[in-house]
């Protein structure tokens, strides 16, 4: 966790009445972030430059086991930073919020379809002005959907969601004017600002056995997005990801963040101490949506043809997956689960029939072990901390509450 | 909206016999919610394995063109029962491998629904790619007519070919339907007796109102859970064997869309609660029928999803409320 504030206190564990036993209230640092923090500031700055650079010029390196052997790397990136991209939005939702929404796949579609619809089937306003467009239709379908089912409760939340998912899906295949089962093809690339050449070119590596060799044959034009080529894509979207995670970090460190942990530990209590609980929850349901949307939006781009088939129930099973397995409320945690729900079945395409049943079986093994997710978060191993007190405490084994 | 005047009957009649289905799948998504608060995503997968065991059944008693009714009628006898077993032995699969080691660690609701979502996963593969498993075994040809075509749909070998009895209006209401309707009724009677009247169902109720006071009392927690999974498994088996005779057809991933519906009956009728899921099924498949009579087939989920939104908005806890636990009776 990168997250430099001064310790503060924990909202949802101190304003419930528990027993101050000996806890620091202070996030419990693990071994990597204690390493990185004793780094002076330069070191940690140009530390995260290296890494930052090395994940834009992942697609270049077609690093030899990495590398997915039978599909076009890049796309496979591309695909992976839309994944992250869903997976922080829905985080917001599901794991800092607390609310469980399955029906994420319909703000992706939104995004989609307004790129859909402005671009080629009713309009042709420029990418940069339609981007912002689908994210702010996404969110304000988002407050439409949330308004009226965020007072449920619970799982009764998650069928309603379900069902939004649905419907939209269903809509666009039965609305001509949203393009029907078809769908809508011929969505523009982004413009070419830098004429057909790009900005300038860069060569791809290539690896003979364990010796990289410049390949001046195979060149990527910087910011030029053609069919053949999807780096350029993936460069916009991993920016677009950078920006979110930004905000992401911003945001969880604030009054709201802080307002949307206790709202998820006990809502009556959260609402007792004078946080707005509902305007809260419906604060994170649009932001989630906005993110949700613009990915929908990026992905419409590169695809150039969406249609409902796209948009799947089982998309929104697939990236609540990529939130638990990855670890709910853990930003890093989320990233890696979604990276690892596209990578691994474009990995092994050779299992290719065989992969949703090895996926399944994955989220089976990962739920029974790794029950908190990947990398749990923070307040996770808190809590956990905490409540081993408390139940020593109860079972009256000096102990745990030997330094109460 | 003349064609929804002109069939009132007929929609509602077939609408009732849809929503019976409904319910009997409903059931175990409200009997496992109404004990463990999980929803139980894999149910709809026990229902795919029902369908299956009936065509399996037809399959294996060679079954076709030529089979007499009284043949017919037998096979259906059979196949409830394999369906039920299948379907029972399916959902305890899930209990055991899917929620017992969770529920042993105190996991999270949320990693019990990505456990239940991996299973469904995992167990609608297994039967899409059931060729190819039993290939591994040497076993594919030998099993050729239950194998093959794994990833298209199945039909029953037989056409079961409704008579009508009597006439509502102007509709003729058949002995599918009949059939389909009573089938249903009874056995939520038979599961609502059970789950007041015997001594398992009230352990079962015990554990949905206090699971701590319930095993202080000397109630088994795993046991109350097998029966609550095999319990549900069973219903969907029957409405498996239900949903062939008025449908025929089925594939791997048939069970996910019914499930989707089924679970939303029960949440409809208020989750946790046996009469909540019937009265949520018939709701459901009534109201499909006329919503798409009235504005066109193809909107006929969405009404579905917008009439639970409804009755959420005024009603949060569903029709009749959550009560498996609450003593009434």
């Amino acid at each position: 966790m990168s997250d430099p504030s001064v310790p503060k206190p924990d909202q949802g564990m101190s304003q419930t009445k528990l027993p101050r036993i000996g806890i620091a209230y202070k996030r419990p640092k693990t071994g990597l972030g204690k390493k990185l923090r004793a780094l002076p500031k330069p070191a940690r700055v140009a530390l995260v430059i290296v890494a930052i650079l090395l994940v834009y010029a992942l697609p270049l390196l077609e690093l030899p086991i990495i590398t997915t052997p039978d599909s076009d790397f890049a796309g496979v990136l591309f695909t992976m930073s839309i994944y992250v991209l869903v997976a922080l939005g829905l985080n917001v939702v599901v794991g800092y919020a607390g609310l469980l929404d399955l029906g994420y796949v319909g703000f992706y579609a939104i995004g989609a379809y307004t790129v859909g619809m402005l671009t080629s089937a009713h309009g042709s306003l420029p990418f940069l002005v339609v981007l912002p467009i689908a994210a702010v239709v996404a969110m304000i379908s988002g407050v439409l959907l949330g308004a009226p089912t965020l007072r449920v409760r619970g799982d009764y939340l998650a069928i309603v969601t379900l069902g939004f998912g649905e419907i939209i899906r269903l809509a666009a295949t039965n609305s001509d004017w949203l393009g029907g089962a078809a769908g809508v093809s011929n969505i523009p690339s982004p413009p070419n600002i830098f004429g057909d050449d790009g900005l300038f070119q860069i060569p791809h590596l290539v690896w003979h056995g364990a010796e990289p060799l410049i390949d001046l044959s195979h060149k990527t034009k910087v910011g030029y997005f053609g069919v053949l080529d999807a780096v350029p894509y993936y460069w916009l979207a991993l920016t677009v990801v950078l920006i979110i995670i930004g905000a992401d970090i911003l945001i969880k460190n604030s009054r709201v963040g802080r307002a949307w942990e206790a709202t998820r530990e006990d809502e009556d209590a959260a609402e007792l101490m004078g946080v707005p609980t509902f305007r809260y929850k419906l604060l994170a349901f649009a932001m989630g949506a906005f993110v949700g949307g613009l990915a929908g939006a990026l992905f419409a781009t590169r695809q150039s043809f969406i249609n409902p088939q796209s948009f799947q129930l089982l998309l929104s099973m697939l990236f609540v997956a990529a939130v638990v397995i990855g670890g709910q409320g853990n930003r890093w945690g989320v990233i890696i689960g979604a990276c690892l729900v596209v990578y691994l079945p474009e990995r092994f395409r050779d299992l290719a029939d065989f992969r949703v049943l090895f996926f399944g079986a994955a989220l089976m093994i990962l739920a029974t072990f790794r029950p908190a997710g990947i990398l749990p978060a923070g307040r996770t191993k808190r809590a956990q901390k905490l409540r081993a007190e408390l139940t020593s405490l109860e079972e009256g084994t000096s102990e745990g509450g030997a330094n109460a | 909206m003349q064609f929804f005047f002109d069939h009132f009957f007929e929609l509602t009649i077939t609408g009732l016999a849809l929503g019976s289905i409904y319910a009997l799948v409903a059931l175990g998504y409200t009997m496992v919610y109404g004990v463990l608060q999980l929803i139980n995503f894999a149910h709809s997968e026990v229902f795919m394995y029902g369908t299956f065991a009936v065509i399996w059944v037809f399959t294996a008693f060679g079954a076709g063109g030529h089979t007499s009714t009284g043949g017919i009628i037998g096979l259906l006898i059979v196949s409830v029962f394999a369906a039920m077993l299948v379907s029972g032995g399916i959902a305890l699969l899930i209990e055991r491998v899917a929620y017992r080691p969770l529920l042993k660690r105190n996991s999270p609701k949320l990693v019990a629904l990505i456990s239940a979502i991996g299973a469904s996963f995992a167990l609608s593969e297994t039967m899409g790619l059931r060729d190819r498993i039993t290939g591994f075994v040497g076993l594919d040809k030998p099993l050729a007519d239950y194998v093959n075509g794994a990833r298209d749909n199945s039909s029953l070998p037989v056409e079961i070919t409704p008579k009508a009895v009597f006439k509502i209006g102007d509709y003729s209401v058949t002995t599918i339907d009949l059939l389909v309707i009573i089938t249903a009724l009874v056995m939520m009677v038979f599961l609502d007796r059970f789950v007041r009247r015997s001594r398992a169902g009230r352990g079962m109720r015990a554990v949905a109102q206090n699971p701590e006071a319930a095993a202080l009392m000397g109630v088994n927690a795993v046991r109350v859970r097998q029966i609550t999974f095999l319990l549900g498994g069973m219903m969907a088996g029957v409405a498996a064997t239900l949903y062939m005779i008025r449908i025929g057809t089925t594939r791997f991933d048939a069970g996910f869309i019914l499930g989707v519906k089924a679970f939303t009956a029960a949440v409809m009728g208020g989750i946790g609660n046996l009469r909540g899921a019937l009265l949520g099924g018939l709701v459901l498949g009534v109201a499909e029928n006329w919503g798409s009579a009235i504005i066109g087939t193809q909107w006929k989920d969405v009404v579905a999803f917008i009439l639970l939104v409804v009755i959420l908005l005024f009603r949060p806890t569903g029709l009749l409320g959550e009560s498996l636990g609450r003593a009434r009776a």
